[in-house]
């Protein structure tokens, strides 16, 4: 029998690991699928008696590509605009937890458009490293449509079919440290 | 607030440099309108040219935008798509494309046309194009259909709906500019 009662890490305030964390994305374009991360992003999580609350933020100007002119045209007013919207958002209102399998339902924004987003993935059990430090890691992941956040643009191909999917999965792979 | 008009034609009576010269009183008193007349002197568009100094009327119309809160550009529709000469001349303003002038720039796009719909398969273009230079294409829209019919012999608007549209768009800029004066000035 699932519980949802059992805490998604033990009590505390856990702070992401920036070094050895990942956000990235995935999208069908062309004949394939375009992967690209994100280098800087913050999070947070912190359980306090039988509550969990995960916040994390998405700086966009560090989409790490490729190419310098697609970045700079994934942070134009044409993809994420990131002059006017610099930081995507995250914001769970409510983790449930079934064995290691995860369910997080939350608020995401992406270029100042919110909406509720349901995030699946794992948590791996807590450990403590060699140097005496408390962590935790959650492996998460989404797909959305772009085009409901606003960003919309697309090309067509000769057949007239667009060049690029409406959905997007963004992967997380998330390792915390108790503060 | 500095405001770059461009006149897509290169004629001396052009109707889209008439449509631009009738934005001017509707601008704030203290906006600033830099109608630019340099198109003609821009030189086609060659990579092998595009290193070191630039050509001057090139070297110009970068600094000019630069220069500019924002940009107002009037284009004409030739067989139903952008003038090559206006088209030639983001070209240049496009390189290189990430630090290119246009970049987050507020820029609106409005037309006068001979034809009955107004130039506005040259508007969906021109907007297309400076969508790919990151500029910020303002939601806004002006076209006037039977350029030949809508000035007067001064060269002013005789309709008043294309006025009172032409006002919307220049409302739309102010704004624009304004929002974004803000929004860099918190973040500076």
């Amino acid at each position: 029998m699932s519980t949802t009662e059992t805490l998604i890490a033990p009590a505390g305030s856990w702070q992401l690991d920036p070094v050895h964390s990942q956000v990235g994305f995935e999208v069908a374009y062309l004949s394939g699928t375009f992967k690209g991360q994100f280098r800087e992003f913050d999070g947070r999580l912190v359980v306090d008696g039988n509550e969990a609350t995960l916040e994390g933020t998405v700086k966009v100007a560090s989409v790490d590509v490729k190419d310098e002119n697609l970045a700079a045209h994934l942070q134009s007013p044409d993809f994420f605009d990131a002059e006017q919207h610099p930081e995507l958002r995250f914001t769970a209102t409510q983790i449930s937890l079934d064995g290691e399998n995860v369910n997080v339902r939350g608020e995401l924004t992406i270029k100042g458009v919110t909406r509720p987003t349901e995030v699946t993935g794992t948590v791996a059990a807590p450990l403590t490293d060699a140097y005496g430090r408390e962590r935790v890691g959650l492996r998460l992941t989404t797909t959305v449509d772009r085009t409901a956040f606003g960003v919309s643009w697309n090309i067509p191909l000769p057949s007239g079919e667009p060049s690029l999917a409406d959905d997007v999965s963004i992967n997380a792979e998330l390792f915390f440290i108790k503060a | 607030m500095r405001v770059l008009a461009i006149p897509g034609s290169l004629r001396n009576d052009s109707y889209n440099a008439k449509l631009l010269y009738n934005s001017v009183e509707l601008f704030p008193d203290d906006a600033v309108l830099d109608l630019w007349g340099g198109l003609k002197d821009v030189p086609p568009y060659d990579e092998d040219d595009d290193g070191g100094d630039a050509p001057a009327a090139v070297a110009e119309l970068r600094d000019a935008i630069a220069r500019a809160d924002a940009v107002l550009i009037a284009t004409p529709e030739y067989n139903h798509s952008i003038p090559g000469q206006l088209k030639n001349a983001f070209d240049w303003v496009s390189r290189p494309i990430a630090t290119n002038p246009m970049r987050n720039k507020p820029v609106a796009v409005i037309g006068a046309s001979t034809s009955s719909f107004g130039g506005v398969w040259a508007q969906a273009e021109l907007r297309k194009v400076l969508g790919a230079l990151g500029a910020r294409v303002l939601d806004v829209e002006l076209a006037v259909p039977h350029a030949h019919e809508r000035f007067d012999q001064f060269g002013r608007l005789t309709d008043q709906n294309f006025t009172e549209q032409l006002a919307a768009v220049v409302d739309s800029i102010v704004l624009a500019v304004a929002e974004r004066t803000a929004r860099l000035e918190l973040t500076a």
